[in-house]
């Protein structure tokens, strides 16, 4: 049927299409619909709370509106539910195909991954929203929602790396290396970090077992890691499975793929200390937490490479098709900010940057550039495949989407760059006669203007999405788009030579 | 599958021969540059690792000794060190005597200035306007503790109403609800207003009079221009810490509602105390 049509269409291999029947694809597409959904909804949590800091008259006076709970709401929806989402759906879809295996588990530990992710969100956020709260920075769930997540995030490893042993290919593909290292580590970082002595039984108050600079520490190994293994390394698998399809194209160095995945996450796994420079940490871990740092840049770098040259050959394809523009201009944000991360980890860059609207800025153009970016690009490529459809319902629209949200975060990102280096030259400005030039609250008088703009360039990134919402909708919808036996894209690998092709 | 190594005509480089779903890879060596500059921030760790401590051993430093807080020392007493001697100076006088000399009375607004802003302004407002809902405003001459250099040193030091200060100042004005009926109220707010000629009812203020002769004039003084002394705010003019209209004159004397203010001689050192008293009489009405 369908399946056998499309399958069929993405690979030369005719006796793939039999195995196609066979691959999990339900949950893959309930992930897809909640990846666009969480995503609306965090983008909107976004602005809202980007409003309330420009305009703080919008925390309503109201315990569950104010700003110090919308925050993680806003941040676990856009990295958890809009990224996670995104993540486990694509590995759950790449690791099928490009093992030529059956999810393991079947259709039920697809669906059992699914609601208990689902659960494991509504659970977090209903809490942050009532008050409830470990107080660690992108790790706020307290306790039973962390055991929860843990139990479905074992379910998940068992279910990608079963269906890697399954595999009938001889070979692991790098997209599925970049998955395992992500859902590996992310199970080491969330233990590691989550762990907790409830005060009773009842209750849903815990303590943190690590203590003082101990635990600063290691919130700040997960904190680094989770931007290192679940914001990276999980959205370059992503990278290594959609951007080759998207331009029908081989990767372009496998050696490169080897030497920076193994540099990427041998390094990242130390650079947490740069969070913590100029502060009670001793200065010896903050000297390492710089340096390897410093050293990821290259093998940060690698990826963008291979993301970008890629597409050597099929530079022509940035015109014609859009999803692949956003893929594409995602790895240039990669690039970018692994290049700025870098740079402010130097401990004489940082003591300007810390704990300025910079962060934010940096943070910003790897969430929404890097990371929603090459979401936005597999969602405009798995909606049609998974729904049977020869193309999207409009391409006029992703274009729309991809000009609008771009805008959208070069407003942001300069906004921060303004504001956050502003913010910092204010902090150290002395007078002639040795006094402070600002006050705190100056310092926050004078960055008024920058949040203003900060929320349009959200309110602009949550239009998009908007229109990807209604243009996927669409879709899924449209009858006239189902897909007959013709295949959407042309047979993979036009380069390959005619001899090859043959065969 | 297939493990055939073959040639892409676009680039001229050989695929490595695995596929998967369709997907090859290109057997590209690594770029050049990218190695070299790989290499580059290797060596750039190695040294400074070797130049700064970055060994979890007590003790054990880099080879350029340096250590964050010994780093910063020196510069936060350098910092002092500039300051010290118009600091010494101004610790040793009052702050009427710090006014008088213009250098110090300079040195001193700049400093009451900061302090002010970082310490002050959440109640007081940035320019020291105050704030409806029981700020006082610091920019004009109506002064509910006195004005003078040393009163508003005093009231800085030792603060208002709290518990963490014996000397702070202190002010009670009883709650009327259970001492005067409603009607009595009445005739005091508009006999209140009257004051400052805001009265709309004559024959109510007449009534209003005998009962704030009687309850309130001890405090707010018979004409109701106040008394700094027992913290009894002037009543004749316009300025209204809880609202100038009558019912919340009415609720004011029914219920009043007080200010608090820290102490805060142990929060700052004395010389920034003085400073920030030259620099509140200095905001506009400063009485000698």
């Amino acid at each position: 049927m369908a399946a056998e049509g499309t399958v069929a269409a993405l690979s030369p291999a005719a006796t793939m299409a039999v195995r196609a029947e066979g691959y999990v694809e339900g949950p893959v597409k309930a992930f897809a619909i909640a990846t666009v959904f969480w995503g609306v909804v965090g983008f909107l949590m976004g602005v809202l709370i980007a409003s309330q800091l420009a305009w703080p008259l919008l925390n309503l006076d109201l315990e569950w509106t104010t700003f110090g709970r919308l925050r993680p709401v806003h941040t676990s929806a856009v990295i958890f539910a809009f990224g996670g989402n995104a993540l486990i759906g694509t590995s759950l879809f790449v690791v099928q195909r490009t093992c030529r295996a059956r999810l393991f588990g079947g259709e039920d530990m697809g669906w059992f991954l699914f609601w208990g992710y689902q659960f494991f969100i509504v659970t977090a956020a209903l809490g942050y929203v009532l008050g409830v709260t470990q107080g660690k920075e992108y790790a706020e769930p307290e306790w039973y929602v962390d055991l929860w997540l843990t139990v479905v995030w074992v379910a998940y490893l068992i279910a990608f790396g079963g269906t890697l042993i399954r595999r009938e290919e001889p070979h692991i593909y790098v997209a599925n290396w970049f998955y395992l290292a992500f859902i590996i580590t992310i199970a080491m970082l969330h233990i590691g970090n989550n762990a907790a002595l409830p005060v009773g039984a009842g209750g849903g108050k815990s303590y943190i077992v690590w203590s003082g600079v101990q635990d600063a520490m290691i919130q700040w190994w997960y904190g680094h890691n989770a931007v290192g293994f679940f914001l990276t390394a999980g959205f370059l698998g992503m990278m290594y499975y959609f951007i080759p399809k998207q331009a029908d194209r081989p990767v372009y160095s496998y050696r490169l793929s080897i030497v920076h995945f193994w540099t990427l996450i041998f390094l990242y796994i130390w650079a947490g200390p740069h969070h913590l420079h100029y502060t009670a940490l001793p200065d010896w871990a903050q000297t390492l937490g710089m340096v390897f740092s410093v050293m990821l840049w290259m093998p940060s770098w690698g990826g963008m490479i291979n993301g970008l040259m890629t597409l050597s050959g099929a530079w022509d394809k940035l015109r014609t098709d859009p999803a692949l523009r956003f893929s594409v201009t995602a790895v240039g944000f990669y690039g970018m900010s692994t290049f700025e991360g870098p740079v402010m980890s130097i401990k004489a860059v940082n003591g300007l940057s810390h704990y300025t609207d910079w962060t934010i800025g940096h943070v910003h153009s790897g969430a929404m550039g890097w990371v929603g970016f090459i979401s936005f690009g597999a969602i405009y490529y798995l909606f049609p495949v998974l729904w049977r459809k020869r193309g999207l319902y409009s391409e006029k629209l992703v274009s729309w989407h991809f000009w609008i949200a771009t805008l959208g975060i070069v407003l942001y990102i300069t906004a921060m760059w303004v504001s956050g280096i502003m913010q910092g030259l204010m902090w150290r400005a002395y007078d002639e006669l040795g006094f402070l030039q600002y006050s705190f609250i100056e310092t926050v008088a004078a960055m008024h203007p920058y949040y203003a703009i900060r929320t349009l360039g959200g309110v602009l990134y949550l239009s998009g999405a908007l229109i990807m919402a209604y243009n996927l909708w669409m879709t899924v919808r449209s009858e006239g788009l189902a897909e007959a036996a013709a295949p959407r894209r042309a047979p993979a690998f036009a380069g390959a030579t005619p001899a090859a092709a043959a065969e | 599958m297939p493990t055939k190594v073959e040639k892409d005509h676009l680039t001229g480089t050989d695929t490595t021969g695995h596929e998967w779903d369709g997907l090859r890879e290109l057997n590209t060596p690594l770029p050049k540059w990218w190695l070299y500059v790989f290499y580059a921030t290797i060596a750039f760790s190695a040294v400074w690792m070797i130049v700064y401590p970055s060994l979890p051993i007590w003790g054990v430093r880099g080879t350029s000794g340096w250590v964050a807080r010994e780093a910063l020392a020196p510069q936060l007493e350098a910092q002092r060190a500039r300051q010290e001697p118009m600091l010494a100076r101004i610790r040793a006088l009052t702050p009427a005597q710090v006014a008088a000399d213009p250098e110090l009375r300079a040195f001193a607004l700049a400093g009451g200035r900061i302090a002010f802003a970082n310490n002050c302004a959440a109640c007081h407002g940035a320019g020291g306007q105050g704030a409806v809902g029981g700020f006082p405003s610091l920019a004009d001459d109506e002064w509910i503790w006195g004005g003078s250099f040393d009163a508003i040193q005093h009231t800085i030091r030792h603060g208002i109403r709290n518990a963490e200060d014996d000397d702070a100042r202190t002010s009670q004005m009883p709650a009327y609800a259970a001492m005067l009926t409603p009607a009595q109220i009445g005739d005091v707010a508009e006999y209140v207003l009257s004051l400052s000629n805001r009265g709309t009812d004559a024959a109510a203020a007449g009534r209003g009079r005998e009962t704030f002769n009687e309850q309130c004039a001890a405090c707010h003084a018979p004409n109701g221009h106040g008394v700094p002394e027992q913290g009894g705010p002037n009543l004749a003019d316009q300025i209204w810490l809880y609202g100038g209209d009558k019912a919340s004159v009415m609720r004011q004397v029914a219920n009043p509602r007080m200010g608090v203010m820290p102490a805060w001689a142990g929060r700052l050192d004395p010389a920034t105390i003085t400073m920030l008293a030259v620099f509140v009489h200095a905001l506009g009405g400063g009485e000698q």
